[in-house]
């Protein structure tokens, strides 16, 4: 269960304002906290993605922090390259943070990903899911869920396959720790990012991150629908330590159907009732699932 | 201190003496090697650097990337299909103007799979914005890749030493290994090298409007033109502390010579040994070695061609459609002069090129006025 009392004591910001994200997105509040926590010996990594242009335009940056910008599928790498920069001059407590898209996590950064979860860099990588390729338009990405209206998966071409299990997947690596969050939990999130800073090796924390203009929401509705997500166990708070000492962070307090989470959002609209039940079905045996293996520890 | 030595621990023992700080390759025959020998080094405790075994080439150049953002002195090495899967990091490490330095091995590219010497591979990626500088034996890719440090630092501007498979890489030669004091003389540590510093709110990298993005490339194409002067400069310093030049270019017996055959690479040796041979016979013939090609060097190539009569270049590479690459480089260096380029392309994939096929070039263009095409194939079996 989550600490109900948690409240982020640091009150430096790193996130400065003129940053060029839309109204409500999920992806600047996401990084705010994580860079509270971190603070500033922070150097940070972001590849092609909408925090690419989030950042600013030459040159300006909006972060307080040095930032690396490096091609789409290299986070993870380009971190391990500053880190062991970092190592040789003695700068040990100096934090990595790679920050990555979906796209560039699930799909085209992966497989440096998962070369840096094997050889257990010492750096910490944040996926900001706002589940499709937002910053070319919202295309589908292996992180779009089932149902999901995209501009490559249009009407009668629904996303149908289901989300990679990123979680579990880096957590299979035997990293040292891996971990859900969602932005609308942000003392879940702060305090999650706070341990990953204490631990040495890989750590990988999968961020919820509500687009308003690829979700098909009212900007003012982001945080609110991102919260739905978590309250109706479609995306549920968890940590895995050492690949497998899972832990549920967060549950709800009573029950709450997944039609709450995806009647909002626009992107879900041409679903129909049978693919919404379906949908409510895996929700259910995917929780279920979740706190047995957590019983187990 | 002398020893036999593959051309590929020559690499490596340049790496260690140059005190590379972050090293991360991935392996492709014939540069398995060079980084053997490194994580070897550095095992052993010859060498301080981090050594990352990463999972692709591409991710190894842009771990070198970010290493070299935050500061550190930055090595890879690689071939053929490596070279090509770096291809999009190339360019970020030149246009970011980071010191990198890289081996590539010259190697064929598929189909089909073939592992021996072709220069196709890393002459596809010249307009990357890499120096490239080619190697002729193993003491010379020993001294390169100390001097491309000093000259990757000097120009901000990243460097590929380059050398033939199996012919170079896996040859053993004696090779003069200078000692570490005598190179750190000529190679001091990086100062202020981080285009980063911890606590400092600055990007690399960020989205560059019309606004600014082509001054940045106009600013890496001005320094282009100060390479050879510093490359001058930093020969004759490591000649005045290790005492070994090459040149740019390296012209022999050019001075009176009326045929010229130019060529890069480890075909500098049999190519010297067939105007030897030919000015027995009385045939006036010189070769011209390059060593580099980006920057083009075509200063000293008008300056050591300036008596020839005929020209010709040696290409072991091909760009399909327009023949051999060094060829088409040298006939646009020479615009507007009138004389004959002889095009031969040759040992394709490693096939063998004999000193009596370089002969019979000189001769196809003793007996015409001029080449009968723009690209001629030699020693094919059709
Ligand atoms: C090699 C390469 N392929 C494609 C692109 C184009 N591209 C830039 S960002 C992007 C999508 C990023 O999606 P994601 O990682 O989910 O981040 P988001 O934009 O959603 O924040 C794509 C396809 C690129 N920059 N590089
Ligand atoms: S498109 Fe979505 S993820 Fe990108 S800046 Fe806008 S709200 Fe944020
Ligand atoms: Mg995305």
């Amino acid at each position: 269960m989550i600490e109900p009392n948690y409240s982020i004591e640091e009150e430096r910001e790193f996130l400065h304002p003129g940053h060029l994200a839309c109204q409500g997105c999920g992806a600047t509040i996401a990084i705010r906290y994580v860079l509270k926590a971190l603070g500033e010996k922070t150097v940070v990594v972001i590849p092609a993605c909408c925090w690419s242009i989030i950042a600013g335009l030459f040159p300006s940056s909006c972060l307080g922090v040095p930032l690396i910008h490096t091609a789409f599928e290299t986070s993870a790498v380009a971190a391990t390259g500053a880190r062991a920069a970092l190592d040789m001059q003695g700068k040990e407590d100096v934090h990595v943070l790679a920050w990555a898209g979906d796209g560039g996590t699930f799909d085209i950064g992966f497989q440096a990903l998962s070369g840096a979860a094997e050889r257990n860099e010492n750096i910490l990588y944040c996926c900001y899911d706002n589940e499709a390729y937002m910053n070319t338009g919202i295309q589908r990405s292996s992180a779009t869920p089932v149902g999901a209206w995209t501009t490559t998966t249009p009407k009668g071409g629904l996303e149908d396959r289901p989300k990679k299990n990123i979680v579990r997947i880096m957590a299979a690596h035997g990293i040292p720790y891996a971990a859900t969050a969602n932005v609308a939990f942000p003392d879940d999130l702060y305090r999650k990012a706070k341990k990953a800073a204490s631990i040495r090796g890989m750590k990988f924390i999968h961020i919820l991150s509500p687009c308003p203009t690829g979700w098909r929401i009212p900007s003012s509705e982001s945080v609110e629908v991102a919260r739905l997500a978590t309250l109706t166990n479609l995306f549920p708070l968890y940590e895995v330590e050492n690949g497998t000492d899972l832990t549920v962070n967060y549950i709800p307090p009573k029950k709450v159907t997944v039609e709450n989470y995806l009647r909002p959002q626009g992107r879900f609209h041409l679903m129909s009732e049978e693919e919404k039940e379906g949908i409510q079905r895996q929700v259910d045996a995917a929780w279920e699932a979740l706190l047995r293996e957590a019983k187990k520890r | 201190m002398k020893k036999v030595l593959m051309g590929n621990f020559a690499a490596s023992h340049g790496v260690r003496l140059s005190r590379a700080q972050v090293i991360s390759a991935y392996p492709i025959t014939p540069q398995t090697h060079v980084v053997e020998e490194l994580s070897a080094m550095v095992a052993r405790g010859e060498l301080n650097a981090k050594f990352i075994k990463v999972e692709s080439e591409h991710s190894a150049l842009a771990c070198c990337i970010a290493a070299s953002v935050m500061g550190a002195r930055a090595f890879t090495a690689t071939s053929s299909h490596g070279l090509l899967l770096m291809h999009e990091l190339l360019h970020w490490a030149s246009g970011g103007r980071l010191p990198i330095v890289m081996v590539a091995v010259n190697r064929a590219i598929a189909p089909g799979w073939n592992i021996w010497n072709e220069q196709t591979d890393t002459l596809s990626q010249r307009d990357t914005g890499w120096i490239q500088l080619y190697c002729a034996s193993n003491q010379e890719i020993l001294d390169t890749v100390i001097q491309a440090f000093r000259l990757a630092e000097t120009v901000k501007i990243p460097v590929m030493v380059i050398y033939d498979a199996f012919i170079l890489s896996h040859t053993y030669e004696p090779v003069d290994i200078p000692d570490q004091k005598t190179v750190d003389a000529f190679l001091p540590p990086l100062k202020n090298p981080e285009v980063l510093k911890v606590g400092e709110a600055r990007a690399f990298g960020s989205v560059t409007s019309p606004d600014f993005h082509m001054e940045f490339r106009m600013k890496l194409h001005d320094t282009y033109e100060r390479v050879p002067e510093e490359f001058e400069k930093i020969e004759q310093a490591y000649a005045a502390t290790v005492g070994r030049t090459y040149g740019a270019i390296e012209p022999y017996r050019c001075e009176d010579a009326e045929l010229v055959m130019v060529v890069a690479g480890s075909l500098a040796g049999p190519t010297k040994m067939v105007v030897d041979g030919l000015r027995q016979k009385g045939i006036k013939a010189g070769r011209i070695k390059l060593k580099m090609f980006r920057p083009f060097p075509t200063k000293p190539l008008q300056e050591a061609l300036k008596n020839a009569k005929k020209i010709l270049v040696l290409d072991r590479n091909l760009s399909p459609g327009t023949g051999g690459i060094f060829a088409h480089e040298l006939r646009s260096a020479l615009k507007g002069d009138a004389r004959p380029v002889w095009g031969f392309v040759a040992g394709i994939g490693g096939r063998d090129i004999t000193p009596e096929l370089i002969e019979s070039m000189f001769f196809d263009a003793i007996g015409a006025d001029a080449p009968v095409s723009t690209t001629i194939f030699k020693g094919v079996r059709l």
